[in-house]
């Protein structure tokens, strides 16, 4: 087991979202739910990061931002979508302003319903994304045995 | 003269939960100028009453903001209501301040919460969040959501309370007061802290009117400005209502004023559930709305003072709706409040004028 798995540690990134789901994923690391204790911590750092965790949709301003956060995180990494607006706009899918879930920019390997989501729900995510993030470790470290696995550029 | 430097700060930033940004314009350590820009989480919520009626709008009125949620449709509620002269069963009212005020207090929490975080004291955000989820667990309890809890709709209140529920949640609000007392004598008297916020980003009484600054930032500046004073729906019917105001008009008195109005809310809760009326709760509205009709109310929300505003057009859509909302209104008494700080206070001063920005770009 490595150490990801044992401590995953999350950047979040609010897109265009209403603020429900995203003091919900701040509740989530707070004493009621801690988080901390299944060694989640919350950076704000794309390079110290394994998990990334988008609310709200994407529009035309933020679909930058989310991209290029991504980018930055290494090898390996997962996205987590937070609420039904992360999933495929919710609420605000026809809204004029908004073109969709974050699946649209970057792939997406979980997804977490509601609206707004609880913080048991994170959990699950967390849990089942913990287990796809410890699969591409594995896949990325058979893949990379025959070269040394440093690399002087950024993994795009 | 020195030289001028300007400074990016945001849309990301540590101490910004929402995507706001703004150019500081320094002179060495100074702020001399700052301006805002607005427009990341701009969704356009207020054209979706061409797709959606009135009474499914209330579902998007409340996801304006997830923290103010619930004042959002309350607001709007209120407004068709007017447009439509519907009349609310009293106790449905009653219940509809009492669930506003739960808010104001989480809110408050919240804000506070945040507050400590800015100004690095990790213990105390955590305490803070801690005493919140009371209140998110009556809400829970009783609606089966958390944050956003649709309990409030055009004609009145959708989930009956009973006396006994609201009893209890005086009981566990009593609870929550006796700690936050501790939590609130850190804020008031801790003198680390006291030292981030006594006079820091002043603001007059005479500037605050001429910002026209709304809410705890305007009372903390010394205006006593309150839409609770206008005595609509439930608020009418409190033996007394001061609104909490100081003279200071600094952060710290920013600050005292929010921490004293959970109090006060908790003390407009108890009141208003010892003397709730029993009977109907919903008056259902029926029928589509006249043409040309208008309505414009106004609430008071943890922020300050929200508008909303509505139009009719013959159909059971709405030609338009508007809303106005308090951080929208402080943004200029922001600026003011910057100019001539210095650069390592500004994140404290943003914070304290409590911005919601998913509510300003809506
Ligand atoms: S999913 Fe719902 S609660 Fe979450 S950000 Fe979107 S509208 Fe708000």
């Amino acid at each position: 087991m490595s150490g990801t798995k044992k401590s995953p540690w999350i950047i979040h990134y609010d897109g265009s979202s209403c603020n429900g789901c995203d003091i919900e994923v701040l509740a989530a690391l707070t004493p009621l739910y801690d988080a901390e204790r299944f060694g989640v911590i919350n950076t704000g750092n794309p390079k110290h990061a394994d998990i990334f965790v988008v609310t709200g949709a994407i529009n035309e301003q933020n679909k930058n931002v989310v991209k290029q956060i991504y980018d930055q995180m290494l090898e390996p990494k997962i996205v987590v979508a937070c609420g039904a607006c992360a999933c495929g706009g919710g609420v605000y899918r026809e809204c004029y302003n908004v073109s969709g879930g974050v699946d649209q920019v970057i792939p997406v390997d979980a997804y977490v319903s509601g609206c707004a989501i609880k913080p048991e729900s994170l959990f699950d995510a967390i849990v089942a994304g913990v287990e796809i993030l410890e699969q591409k470790r594995q896949a990325l470290k058979k893949s990379n045995k025959a070269k040394p696995n440093i690399s002087t550029k950024d993994k795009a | 003269m020195s030289k001028r430097t300007i400074i990016p700060f945001g849309p990301q930033h540590p101490v910004l939960p929402e995507p706001v940004h703004l150019d500081l314009v320094l002179e060495d350590e100074l702020v001399v100028d700052a301006i805002p820009r607005i427009g990341f989480v701009h969704r356009g919520l207020e054209k979706l009453v061409e797709k959606r009626d009135y009474t499914q709008f209330v579902y998007i009125t409340e996801r304006i903001c997830g923290i103010c949620s619930f004042g959002h449709s309350y607001g709007y509620s209120e407004c068709i209501e007017q447009l439509m002269q519907i009349e609310v069963p009293p106790r449905a009212q009653y219940l509809r301040v009492i669930f506003h005020e739960l808010s104001r207090i989480h809110s408050h929490l919240l804000w506070l919460g945040l507050m400590a975080d800015a100004f690095g004291y990790e213990a105390l955000f955590m305490h803070c969040w801690r005493l919140r989820e009371t209140v998110l667990d009556i809400f829970e309890r009783i609606t089966g959501g958390r944050v956003i809890f649709s309990a409030c709709n055009v004609g009145g209140f959708k989930r009956e309370v009973s006396n006994n529920q609201l009893a209890g949640i005086v009981t566990e609000l009593e609870k929550l007061q006796q700690e936050y007392k501790t939590i609130s004598k850190a804020f008031l008297e801790d003198s680390s802290v006291k030292n981030r916020m006594v006079g820091i980003g002043y603001i007059s009484k005479k500037d605050a009117t001429m910002h026209s600054m709304v809410g705890p930032f305007a009372r903390a500046s010394g205006l006593a400005i309150d839409e609770r004073l206008d005595k609509v729906g439930a608020y009418g019917e409190l033996s007394s209502f001061v609104p909490v105001t100081s003279e200071d008009g600094d952060c710290y008195a920013r600050c005292a004023v929010r921490i004293e109005e959970v109090n006060q809310s908790i003390a407009i809760i108890k009141e208003l559930s010892g003397k709730i009326p029993d009977g109907e709760i919903m008056n259902k509205p029926k029928g589509k709305i006249d043409k040309g009709a208008l309505a414009m109310t106004t609430l008071e929300q943890p922020r300050g003072q929200a508008f909303y505003y509505a139009k009719g057009n013959g159909t059971k859509f709405l030609e338009r709706m508007r809303v106005r909302t308090p951080t929208s209104q402080n943004l200029s008494g922001l600026v003011a409040a910057l100019q001539g700080c210095e650069f390592a206070d500004v994140p404290v001063i943003i914070l304290t004028i409590d911005p919601c920005i998913s509510c300003t770009e809506r």
